[in-house]
């Protein structure tokens, strides 16, 4: 296994897809009931993942009419419109939510980022300084990994983050599974470069943002996703480490309206003729909460097998 | 490699260390000698260093403070005995076990623990095996434009928060679902709810992890089976190995190593089932129903304001946990497998 993992660790490795579009010469033709098989399992596996999904968006652009027909979620659209979105995004609850997850995300992913690259490079030269007790104590913290809510709230309250948005970023800012998969891959760029620029008299700071970095740049976008969809799916600390209902991020608001089933805070007053139903308030902000997840990851897919390749053998 | 750093070290960690080590670093035997080594190599690697610093600092602060602060198990902890954590902690009066004396009497507690044990064992039955199947199947298909497709499609979920996943599992399964209206629709049930169900809640939990996360895992087994020697397959194949016994022989044996890695790892995780799946949806259902170890840590500390014996649960988790994950990599290896750290 030690074997295996090594070699397929390298951003240069993995080239060699195991089938590559066309059949070998010794395989035997598929049999038509195997092939239908596997047809009809993949299509189950893609339905139930996306029949959902589509009912949920299908349903946020419906108008009430076509909600009142048929009695709530929508299959197929008749009557489209971008009412829902429009009255949640003109202010509001949900619109300060989503200001809220958006900065939180930003800030917290940038920061994240900032940290992680810069330990990922200052451990990956093996035989420099220190560079076995720091890398035992960052390791060390993934075998406790969890082993205290209440003594990190006792210590975020004494901290005066209570309420604060800190809180939503500091304790998650360190992600040393993410570091372990960075390292690996800076490990990987050629020595013979970095010791040239060096004989050239650059420091480490200039070799990693000027070397490193830009022949990382795969792995800096899986890894920046990773701590993006961390911050921006985060609900725990917005449930235990917010007071105020005015500062909780998108996750806290969307579980209050579509679990805790309430209507959003400025969307009360709007009574009438002229109401969104509320399944499509709902729906509307489930969407929200998925688009950006949903545009972005698909960019970075392909990046993903070769950055998990070590990350995930290593557990 | 130093024998007591084998658990903390991940067995890839390993070999690069010991064979790739650059010609500058010290042989053993050169460790010291003398100060100027020292003062040179901090010079050459003092930048490295500094980079470190922050991520250390961080992990002190955030891991290791809490890690620390455990001890308020092992005492009657009061917020308000001094001013701020580490100060209160050192101010509270020390009780020795008897916050864990509590537990053995707490009905509460061992109601947790079944649930936990009941909810991974479903995890471990049936999510456990979904995704190596789907990777098979995934793998098996030529057409690079489906597969590609499909591997976007299947990893989506995984990227969606908790709150997310549930909120979908509400508008199918529902009181005001979709599954709902329709039975109202053809006359067949009036009322239907899965979500408040607290009988149903093991399966409907079961279905959530699988719905948001057998499609992510897939992806160790597809980077395993690419490293398959494709030769195996063809020399098989001429000495007449039909099919299944390709997968049986080439395949299979090709995984074991990273789903034996994967099973003690998730049964070393069995006390761990996500906290904030089951915190979201236990008002919802019950205590009694959805209460696991960690909604219990949460409930009884940060709601109830018995932080000790919070901790104290936190504790017992932890401990048992650690004893998981050994018997199972023990199992591991009893079975010729490496499991998460080598075989003395």
């Amino acid at each position: 296994m030690n074997a295996t993992a090594t070699r397929a660790t390298g951003p240069e490795a993995g080239g060699r897809a195991p089938r590559s579009g066309r059949r070998p010469a010794w395989e035997e033709p598929p049999t038509r009931v195997g092939l239908t098989a596997k047809g009809a399992i993949l299509a189950i596996a893609l339905l139930a993942i996306l029949f959902p999904l589509w009912i949920v968006v299908v349903t946020s652009v419906s108008d009430a009419r076509t909600i009142a027909e048929t009695g709530g979620l929508v299959v197929w659209p008749r009557g489209v419109t971008l009412d829902a979105y429009r009255e949640l995004l003109s202010g509001g609850e949900v619109s300060r939510a989503m200001v809220v997850s958006i900065g939180v995300t930003v800030v917290g992913t940038a920061f994240s980022m900032a940290v992680s690259v810069l330990a990922a490079y200052g451990l990956s030269r093996l035989g420099s300084l220190w560079h076995r007790p720091i890398l035992f104590t960052l390791l060390a913290t993934m075998f406790f990994g969890g082993a205290g809510i209440i003594p990190t709230y006792l210590l975020i309250q004494s901290l005066g983050l209570m309420n604060t948005y800190a809180a939503l970023i500091l304790p998650m800012a360190v992600n040393v599974f993410n570091i372990l998969v960075l390292r690996a891959f800076f490990m990987n760029v050629g020595q013979e470069i970095i010791d040239s620029a060096r004989i050239d008299g650059a420091g480490e700071f200039r070799i990693l943002w000027r070397i490193v970095l830009p022949l990382s740049r795969a792995v800096l976008a899986v890894i920046s996703l990773f701590y993006a969809v961390a911050y921006w799916g985060n609900w725990f600390a917005g449930f235990i480490y917010l007071t105020d209902q005015e500062k909780l991020p998108l996750q806290n608001v969307l579980q209050q309206i579509v679990i805790g089933n309430e209507r959003p805070a400025g969307m009360a007053q709007v009574i009438g003729t002229g109401q969104i139903p509320s399944i499509a308030v709902q729906t509307a902000v489930m969407v929200l909460a998925l688009l950006p997840v949903a545009v972005l990851s698909p960019f970075v897919q392909r990046h993903f097998k070769k950055g998990m390749l070590i990350g995930a053998i290593k557990g | 490699m130093a024998g007591d750093q084998r658990l903390a070290e991940p067995p890839v960690e390993a070999p690069p260390d010991a064979s790739d080590a650059p010609p500058d670093a010290p042989a053993p035997g050169e460790r010291r000698r003398g100060g100027t080594r020292l003062t040179h190599r901090l010079r050459r690697d003092g930048a490295l260093i500094l980079m470190t610093l922050p991520a250390v600092a961080l992990l002190v602060v955030f891991a290791y403070i809490p890690i620390a602060g455990n001890v308020i198990a092992f005492q009657f902890y009061s917020p308000y005995a001094g001013d701020g954590f580490l100060d209160s902690m050192a101010n509270s009066a020390w009780t020795g076990l008897e916050n864990f004396e509590r537990l053995l009497d707490d009905r509460d507690f061992w109601n947790a623990v079944r649930n936990t044990l009941v909810f991974s064992s479903l995890q471990l039955l049936f999510y456990f095996p979904v995704p190596i199947a789907l990777a098979l199947l995934i793998n098996s298909v030529l057409h690079s434009k489906v597969r590609a497709w499909s591997q976007a499609v299947l990893y989506l979920p995984h990227f969606f928060s908790w709150v997310l996943v549930i909120t979908v599992f509400q508008q199918m399964f529902g009181g005001a679902g979709l599954v709902a209206q329709l039975l109202r629709d053809w006359g067949l049930a009036d009322s239907f709810d899965l979500m408040t169900d607290p009988g149903f809640f093991k399966w409907l939990i079961t279905a959530q992890v699988m719905w948001k996360d057998a499609g992510w895992g897939i992806i160790v087994f597809l980077a395993a089976l690419s490293t398959v020697n494709q030769e195996l397959y063809e020399s098989a194949a001429v000495d007449g190995a039909g099919r299944w016994r390709r997968m049986w022989h080439v395949t299979l044996p090709a995984l074991r190593p990273v789903i034996a890695l994967l099973l003690v790892l998730q049964v070393g995780n069995m006390l761990t089932v996500g906290g904030e799946q089951y915190l979201i949806q236990r008002t919802a259902v019950g205590p009694g129903a959805a209460e696991v170890l960690d909604t219990y840590v949460w409930h009884r500390g940060i709601e109830g304001g018995d932080f000790s014996y919070a901790a104290a649960i936190g504790i017992v988790k932890g401990v048992f946990s650690l004893l998981l994950v050994l018997t199972a990599n023990r199992v591991a290896h009893a079975m010729g497998e490496q499991g998460v750290y080598a075989r003395r």
